[in-house]
């Protein structure tokens, strides 16, 4: 009996630990994937082409630089809007609400979260756009404009949610040293906390913005679509055309193996990339408490 | 009255401005969301009925019911909770229980990270090419489900590792000095104990799978389809994918069916949440340590 | 009792492996083949699989709702997607009817041939595709040329067309619409083979034909091209000449039929091989009178056996 109990047991190890190494292998599949079938796109289409201004697939225009900038552009607007609510609402939650709003406001912060991005999308076209373009009498309201609000819109949980966890969990002796020394709660926010969950606070936005490179269904109903490149300012109120836009619309169209649909999946890598670099970057402020387990869970 | 009471005066100013500014910034994030979700139910509403919920859509959309995306949308569900679950917690377990702090954890952690930060449409784009087209099985529920479980494993891995670290060292210590091995120790005690937070991860790492569109936009969904899928590999209806039909390509949809079908999509999200939310609650209430 | 939840992952962990290791298993078995006489199913059943253009689909959809109720052994399910992606999967081999509102490619050709495929092309159905604008624009005509020059960027505000002074805002359907390809074939190039003019790089590509009406019907600056069954009260057309001094002809049955609408095409249905079986049934009762009021009702031009 202890020798099947110690095979079992060699077993069951053995099964977890390819369990383990199983995310190893789908990141390396996934990447080799995309690999496989993106990286013929250079064989296929001339460098100069394929750093063009122009993205026109069918009749082999396939610049990909606008759909790069459209996603920058919609990224951009989209931290800009979420960061000085996120990041609000984070210190308002960890350090001015008393507790019981604390407990009520966290839930429903979490139901943006779980908003599908369909359903913003949906909402996007139906009220927010006409809305919009009457509002700031822009030719149209499928902008850019309104893809970075949806987006801002949601990755405010995540900010939120994050930073709100780096802000609690730092120690209480520094507020109570800093209002101690005649501070107010304000001075003390901005002169003590913020700087001391520093890198909480920068994750939170690493992963805000994360969430809007990737964003796909959103973005693909209210930007207009149009493969704008970014030349001025301006191009924060006219229609962009994403890259994850790009891939969804045009990606049940392409016949296996052609010159098309080895682009998306260049695309695609273009993209793999930029999360993996912003994914990377927030980890490496990771913070750990002794505390975070149970905030997570909480 | 001295420069230091000007001084205190004024930083009082700022205080109160200073807090005021982030009380509105706070009332301006959550007030909209209340907006948005009583929307969706006054518009959504008057489209609910028994017929709805169970009945198939007839008149090219525009009437009748939604009962195959519900259905489809549930089968994707379980199809992916399948695959993720018991990978996602094995792997869990690794992290928490087995794994020293080499390169090679560290690589398993890299991976973790990037998994997570994948865009879901990358996710659909790999799907298309490696489950429906190289792998052959078609736009099916397979193809689907195999790549909403790799779009959620990172999730239910995180989490879970967050639970099994959760429970004290004290505990294995115990029963590992009462004779117990690894694999019982981790089987009979600290899995139990972690076992509400493992949920919790797995049900919103479902919520998130059940919400997406991009990754089943080619690997799974369709259109219209006259009968329920009966077997993995048939494509089928999903609830996202069709409010994202209805409200983009059907002419004359009528607007309380939209509005319906997201209503539902939402209930079965934010009912995720709360059972999720319970849990988490009630297994603080019970926590042990 | 609290061994259960612990047995019951271990017993999904192991269906869960043999499960993968079934599917592969059928992976190799699977029919791929979009056979004529349908996919795989019971005995008395069979399944056809249609997939293509959204400018066809709502007509595709009521054609299998109401086939199924005269023939409940047949199966026909719909999906959209656009012409370009019903193409691409009868290349692919999986899809028995590829919907298209635009001819197929000669590329295509090339690619369905190299896979074992043989496209055959069926007519279903005629399409005016309609020219819109908001209700309160004052235009009411435009030229062939006219509308290319808009299309193209060349004309960029609508006062330049004796309109009020708003900038145009050009809606257009995505690259994988036929409804787009036509129209850049057929109106941005006026027809001209050698042509390469170009949709200018600001328009917008929306997914679908809803959407432009959607944005048509609620921005005055708008203007958009659909298909006509797609065309609501919510919307103007506006009536088109082939050149200056000539007839503006607003688009209709009769005038698709006679041809003095300039913008009309005709709709596709390609199957892999002449259809045979169950498929040729089917495709036969696309002609009879039933199927083609259906055509008429959804504001299409019916068309009969050739």
């Amino acid at each position: 009996m202890k020798n099947t109990r110690n095979f079992r047991e060699i077993l069951i190890t053995f099964v977890i630990k390819a369990s383990g190494y199983s995310a190893i292998f789908f990141v390396t599949l996934i990447f080799y994937f995309l690999l496989s079938q993106g990286l013929p796109t250079f064989t296929e289409v001339p460098l100069n082409s394929l750093f063009n201004i122009r993205w026109y697939p069918i009749e082999e225009y396939y610049g990909i630089l606008p759909l790069i900038t459209g996603s920058i552009v919609v990224t951009i607007g989209a931290t800009l809007i979420a960061v000085p609510f996120g990041i609000g609402t984070a210190i308002f939650l960890a350090e001015i609400a008393p507790r019981w709003l604390r407990e009520v406001l966290k839930p429903i912060i979490e139901v943006l979260a779980g908003l599908p991005s369909v359903v913003l999308g949906f909402l996007g076209i139906v009220l927010l756009s006409s809305y919009l373009r009457t509002l700031f009498n822009l030719p149209t309201g499928l902008s850019a404009f309104t893809g970075s609000l949806l987006l801002g819109a949601i990755s405010i949980p995540t900010i939120v949610s994050v930073a709100e966890d780096a802000l609690d969990a730092v120690p209480k002796e520094y507020r109570d040293g800093a209002l101690a020394l005649g501070g107010t709660r304000w001075q003390t926010i901005w002169t003590v906390i913020l700087p001391a969950a520093r890198s909480g606070v920068l994750t939170a936005v690493m992963l805000g913005i994360a969430r809007s490179i990737g964003e796909t269904m959103t973005v693909m109903m209210v930007t207009g679509n149009a493969p704008v490149l970014a030349k001025s300012l301006r191009v924060f109120l006219s229609p962009v055309r994403t890259m994850t836009a790009t891939i969804a619309a045009e990606m049940g169209e392409v016949a296996n193996g052609s010159t098309h649909y080895h682009v998306l999946f260049f695309i695609g890598i273009v993209l793999f990339v930029l999360s993996l670099i912003v994914n990377v970057i927030a980890s490496s402020y990771v913070y750990r408490t002794t505390q975070r387990s149970e905030k997570l869970l909480s | 009255m001295n420069s230091s009471e000007t001084n205190y005066q004024k930083r009082k100013i700022t205080e109160k401005v200073g807090v005021l500014g982030l009380t509105a910034v706070t009332v301006l994030t959550v007030v909209p969301i209340f907006f948005v979700v009583g929307y969706i139910i006054v518009q959504g509403a008057p489209a609910i009925s028994w017929e709805f919920i169970s009945g198939f859509p007839g008149d090219g959309m525009k009437s009748g019911g939604i009962f195959p995306a519900i259905v489809g949308t549930f089968y994707l569900t379980i199809g992916t909770a399948i695959f993720s679950v018991p990978l996602g917690i094995g792997a869990a377990i690794y992290l928490s229980e087995y794994a020293t702090d080499n390169t090679f954890t560290r690589l398993i952690r890299v991976s973790i990270i990037n998994l997570a930060g994948i865009p879901s449409v990358v996710y659909g784009l790999f799907g298309l090419g490696l489950f429906v087209l190289f792998l052959n099985f078609g736009t099916s529920i397979l193809a689907g489900s195999l790549t909403l479980s790799i779009m959620t494993l990172p999730i239910i891995i995180s989490t879970a590792e967050e639970a099994l670290r959760a429970v004290p060292q004290s505990f294995r210590v115990v029963s590992q000095s009462l004779g117990g091995t690894k694999w019982q120790t981790i089987r009979k005690v600290v899995l139990p104990q972690a076992l509400p937070g493992i949920i919790t991860g797995i049900i919103l790492g479902l919520e998130r799978a059940a919400g997406e569109t991009a990754p089943i936009l080619f690997t799974v969904a369709a259109f219209f389809l006259p009968r329920l899928p009966s077997s993995p590999f048939d494509a089928t209806m999903a609830l996202p994918y069709h409010l994202f039909v209805i409200s983009t390509q059907v002419p004359g949809m009528p607007v309380k069916i939209q509005f319906g079908t997201a209503l539902v999509l939402l209930v079965f999200t934010l009912s995720m949440n709360l059972i999720a939310a319970v849990i988490r609650y009630r297994a603080r209430a019970k926590r042990q340590w | 009792m609290r061994r259960l939840p612990v047995l019951k992952r271990n017993i999904i962990r192991s269906l869960g492996i043999c499960f993968l290791f079934a599917a592969f298993l059928f992976a190799g078995c699977r029919s791929t083949d979009a056979d004529s006489s349908g996919g795989t199913g019971p005995a008395q059943e069979t399944y056809l699989e249609n997939k293509g253009s959204d400018t066809i689909v709502n007509l595709a959809l009521a054609w299998a709702e109401k086939y199924q109720e005269l023939h409940s052994e047949i199966r026909i399910s719909v999906t959209g997607g656009g012409s370009g992606t019903g193409i691409a999967s009868l290349i692919n081999n999986t899809v028995d009817i590829a919907n298209a509102s635009r001819q197929i490619k000669p590329e295509e050709i090339e690619n369905a041939q190299a896979n074992g495929v043989e496209p055959i092309e069926i007519v279903i159905a005629r399409d005016a595709i309609a020219v819109i604008i908001h209700p309160d624009n004052p235009i009411n005509e435009l030229t062939i040329e006219q509308i290319s020059a808009i299309y193209t960027g060349e004309i960029t505000n609508w006062r330049q067309l004796g309109g009020e002074d708003r900038p145009i805002v050009r809606l257009s359907r995505e690259t994988n619409s036929g409804t787009h390809v036509y129209f850049l074939e057929n109106v941005l190039r006026m027809g001209e083979k050698d042509s390469d003019l170009l949709f200018s790089m600001d328009t917008l590509l929306l997914p679908s034909s809803e959407g432009i009406i959607q944005e048509v019907a609620h921005n005055p600056n708008a203007i958009g091209y659909d298909g006509l069954g797609y065309v609501t009260d919510e919307v103007k057309v506006v009536g088109v000449a082939t050149e200056f001094g000539g007839e503006y002809v607003l688009p209709s049955v009769a005038t698709v039929n006679s041809g003095t609408y300039p913008i009309a095409r005709e709709l596709y249905m390609y199957t892999n091989g002449q259809p045979e079986g169950v498929l040729a049934e089917y495709m036969d009762w696309i002609y009879s009178d039933e199927a083609q009021t259906i055509v008429a009702e959804l504001g299409f031009v019916p068309v009969s056996q050739p």
